[in-house]
């Protein structure tokens, strides 16, 4: 007994100081002194370079959208595997619409047929209730193969390939005054650390096109209609216990037809960025997977929208460092198992054994990595958010908190 | 037995002209003549020469069928006959390439490394799946992509790869004559022999579905996990199984083309096979026999669509009919069982309204 109670007094004051409303400053902090540590002993300055920051904000609004989306629709009780086609539907709208009416009408119409598609999954799996991951694959193929036929049918042909969409009108950017050009000028003095997180800043401050700052408002506005608004309960009861709900007077069908009608208008919004702001043409094969990892996202972010942000901000750095730079991939491993380092630590301090002993051990495994591999191949870097997702239901999986009935058909009067 | 070959068809059949009407109005909003596209597809289609090329594709499709039927008696979505397929024809070539054997036991050899590696890749997902209670449908997704990542970096030429003269796509080492599989020539094209193994593997399927005490034990589970289990069923074992074994055959997916058309597995080799297995087994009612014919359909469309495009119209028309089908037959299957329902809950209430009568009465 004595013991017990030893083990809990003596960790607390390591566990007071890292629980408490310091901590995620202090998490930051740390992650970011690591990258400022690393990027100063193997001279791969990228990581934490403006033009990094701001190609990690580009790469994860297409994913934060998709992970948006499978949140609304599984935190309403159906798990939505056509998030793929979805933003296949956005991109394709979005620059054809673009292409005729400019580029703000693309994205209305992006927003609109992305409704209709996400509605059509509603109708599939609530009204008819037929198997949700049918419904969805085959959303994906129908959204692929329709995609090519308008393709060939509209596009002009470009030397005989109508693959590629004429380009669209580009969308207005603007950079923030002010604060902008003051982390611009922090960035270029080269302090330690104080620079880096300057760069950081001045990256996603700096050429914002209007659509990220919209897209990204979606985000607080997902967590206030999740956890504040009548109809955020409604859709949380109806993915944890629709028969509950449905005795307590609350029309599951109808939350589930308004929750996953947003989420392929999300989804198909994320795809309207890649045709409209990452580029400005709409190609075949542009959303590569993008839905899929979007769904891992929600995972990953353990059907939280704050997750789902960490998860997208982080599967976008990988993705902006695999196009930018390798060596920058070999400077993340050594953060990486540093980090890993730093935990086993705060395990030590905290006298919880077998944690320590488990990130000691991917502490040593990733710089060993790191000293005996030249470059990481592109195709892992590549696949490390799927890689990861796997890591996470296989290890954490205790930990999340999945909708409880998510991915279960429902029928109304049913048990 | 008539009446239920012919109930069986009809949802199908249903599900296929649902979507030939949908086509339909689509080829009439492109402007030209739908009966004229249809003719020009069956001509080109029912060739010959191309029916050969659709019946190899076939047998590629057949075993992508079994594999996803043999998930569904198990309730099991395995959307990773994909990574399966291609870890199983991968592995295939790469050990074929790289022993020598007499013929015989050289195309055995490679048909066991192509099974055991789909098989094992599948088992990723069944551990996951009886273990860790991770929905094998997320775990699949995510292991096609992985599966894909590793063969395209084992496929770099410093590892297994070659890349061959004049060439644009890495493939593995050529597999030697004695492991390849003859062909049959047949209106001057040549029909995979493998097309045998095929059969063989639709009959193994038929005859552990419904002769063995396995085959009983799977069904069971799929139909009611408790009840199995409270049998004495282990039912977490016979999930486990169940998913290694489709994958296995999942795995056999490319070994036709591998032995006896390429020779070298490449990246040339297509994707896409999980969900046209699903689409088949769902279209074929598991049944091996229907799997085939809804094999031929889809090779068949496959085959004849590019031939509307020198009509004006995209071939990929194909892709959405696919689609359809396979959601009209969900749909169809859905609305049957749900009308089933109704009329057993209709006849069980007039029992018991009668024999509430007949008390009263007495």
């Amino acid at each position: 007994m004595s013991k017990k109670v030893e083990s809990l007094e003596s960790p607390s004051k390591v566990k007071k100081f890292v629980k408490s409303p310091a901590r995620i400053t202090l998490v930051i902090a740390t992650v970011f002194f690591v990258i400022a540590l690393v990027e100063s002993i193997t001279g791969a300055v990228d990581i934490s370079s403006p033009g990094t920051s701001g190609a990690t904000l580009r790469f994860a609004i297409p994913l934060l959208m998709a992970g948006l989306g499978g949140l609304w629709a599984e935190r309403a009780g159906v798990i939505n595997i056509g998030l793929e086609g979805m933003m296949i539907v956005g991109t394709w709208t979005a620059a054809w619409f673009g292409y005729l009416h400019g580029p703000y009408v693309g994205l209305l119409a992006a927003a609109v047929f992305g409704l209709l598609s996400g509605l059509f999954h509603a109708i599939l799996t609530v009204k008819i209730g037929i198997d949700q991951a049918v419904s969805g694959l085959a959303i994906n193929l129908i959204a692929a193969g329709a995609a090519r036929y308008l393709s060939g049918i509209f596009f002009p042909p470009v030397g005989g390939d109508r693959t590629v969409s004429p380009p669209v009108e580009t969308l207005p950017t603007f950079t923030i005054p002010m604060i902008a050009p003051f982390f611009k000028s922090i960035d270029e003095k080269e302090i330690f650390l104080i620079s880096n997180i300057s760069g950081l800043i001045y990256g996603v401050t700096t050429e914002l096109s209007v659509v990220t700052v919209g897209l990204l408002l979606l985000l607080p506005l997902t967590s206030w209609v999740l956890w504040r608004s009548k109809f955020g309960l409604r859709m949380r009861f109806s993915g944890e216990n629709p028969m509950a709900a449905e005795s307590l007077g609350i029309n599951v069908y109808r939350t589930r037809y308004i929750a996953i009608s947003i989420s392929g208008m999300f989804a198909s919004l994320g795809g309207a960025y890649l045709a409209l702001v990452a580029s400005s043409v709409y190609r075949e094969g542009q959303t590569a997977g993008r839905g899929f990892i979007g769904l891992a996202t929600v995972i990953f972010g353990n059907w939280r929208p704050s997750g789902v942000f960490a998860g997208s901000i982080l599967f976008g750095f990988t993705d902006a460092l695999r196009v930018r730079q390798n060596e920058s991939v070999m400077a993340i491993l050594l953060a990486a198992a540093m980090i890993a380092g730093l935990l086993s630590l705060y395990y030590a301090l905290s006298r919880r054994w077998k944690p320590m002993a488990i990130s000691g051990v991917i502490a040593l495994a990733i710089f060993w990595l790191n000293r005996e591999v030249e470059t990481i191949p592109q195709e892992f870097v590549t696949v490390f958010p799927n890689f990861a997702t796997l890591i996470v239901l296989t290890f954490l999986a205790q930990r999340l908190t999945p909708p409880a009935m998510a991915g279960m058909p429902y029928r109304r009067g049913s048990e | 037995m008539k009446s239920k070959i012919f109930w069986g068809a009809v949802a199908p059949v249903a599900a296929i002209l649902n979507s030939l009407v949908l086509v339909y109005l689509i080829l009439k909003l492109r402007g030209v003549d739908p009966i004229e596209m249809f003719k020009l597809m069956a001509s080109y289609g029912f060739d010959p020469r191309n029916l050969v090329s659709e019946l190899n594709q076939t047998v590629a499709y057949y075993m992508a069928g079994v594999a996803a039927a043999i998930g569904f008696k198990m309730l099991l979505f395995n959307i990773g006959i994909d990574g399966q397929y291609r870890m199983g024809a991968f592995f295939g070539g790469v050990v074929g390439a790289a022993v020598s054997l007499p013929p015989i036991l050289h195309v055995l050899l490679i048909v066991v490394t192509s099974m055991l590696a789909g098989g094992l890749w599948a088992a990723i997902a069944g551990y996951l799946k009886v273990r860790r209670g991770v929905s094998e449908v997320i775990s699949n997704i995510m292991l096609n992509f992985i599966a894909a990542a590793i063969i395209a970096f084992l496929l770099s030429p410093s590892l297994l790869g070659v890349l061959p003269e004049g060439s644009q796509t890495l493939q593995t080492r050529e597999i030697p004559t004695s492991g390849r599989m003859p062909t049959i020539k047949a209106f001057d094209s040549e029909i995979y022999s493998f097309l045998f193994v095929a059969i063989a593997v639709g009959v193994a399927y038929w005859v552990m579905l419904n002769k063995t005490v396995f085959g009983f034990n799977l069904k069971a589970t799929g139909l009611s996990f408790r009840a199995a289990r409270a049998s004495g069923v282990n039912a977490p074992r016979m999930i486990f199984i169940t998913t290694v074994l489709s994958g296995a055959i999942a795995g056999l997916v490319g070994i036709g083309t591998l032995l006896s058309d390429t020779h070298s597995y490449s990246m040339a080799f297509p994707a896409g096979y999980a969900f046209t297995g699903l689409s088949l087994a769902l279209l074929g009612r598991n049944h091996p026999v229907g799997i085939f014919f809804a094999a031929f359909l889809w090779s068949f469309l496959e085959r004849s669509a590019p031939v509307l495009e020198f009509e004006g119209v995209p071939p990929e028309i194909v892709i959405v009919m696919q689609g359809t089908i396979v959601l009209s037959i969900v749909v169809a299957y859905e609305v049957v069982a749900r009308i089933n329902l109704r009329q057993q809950q209709r006849a069980v209430g007039s029992v018991a309204a009668e024999s509430s009568t007949t008390k009263e009465a007495n």
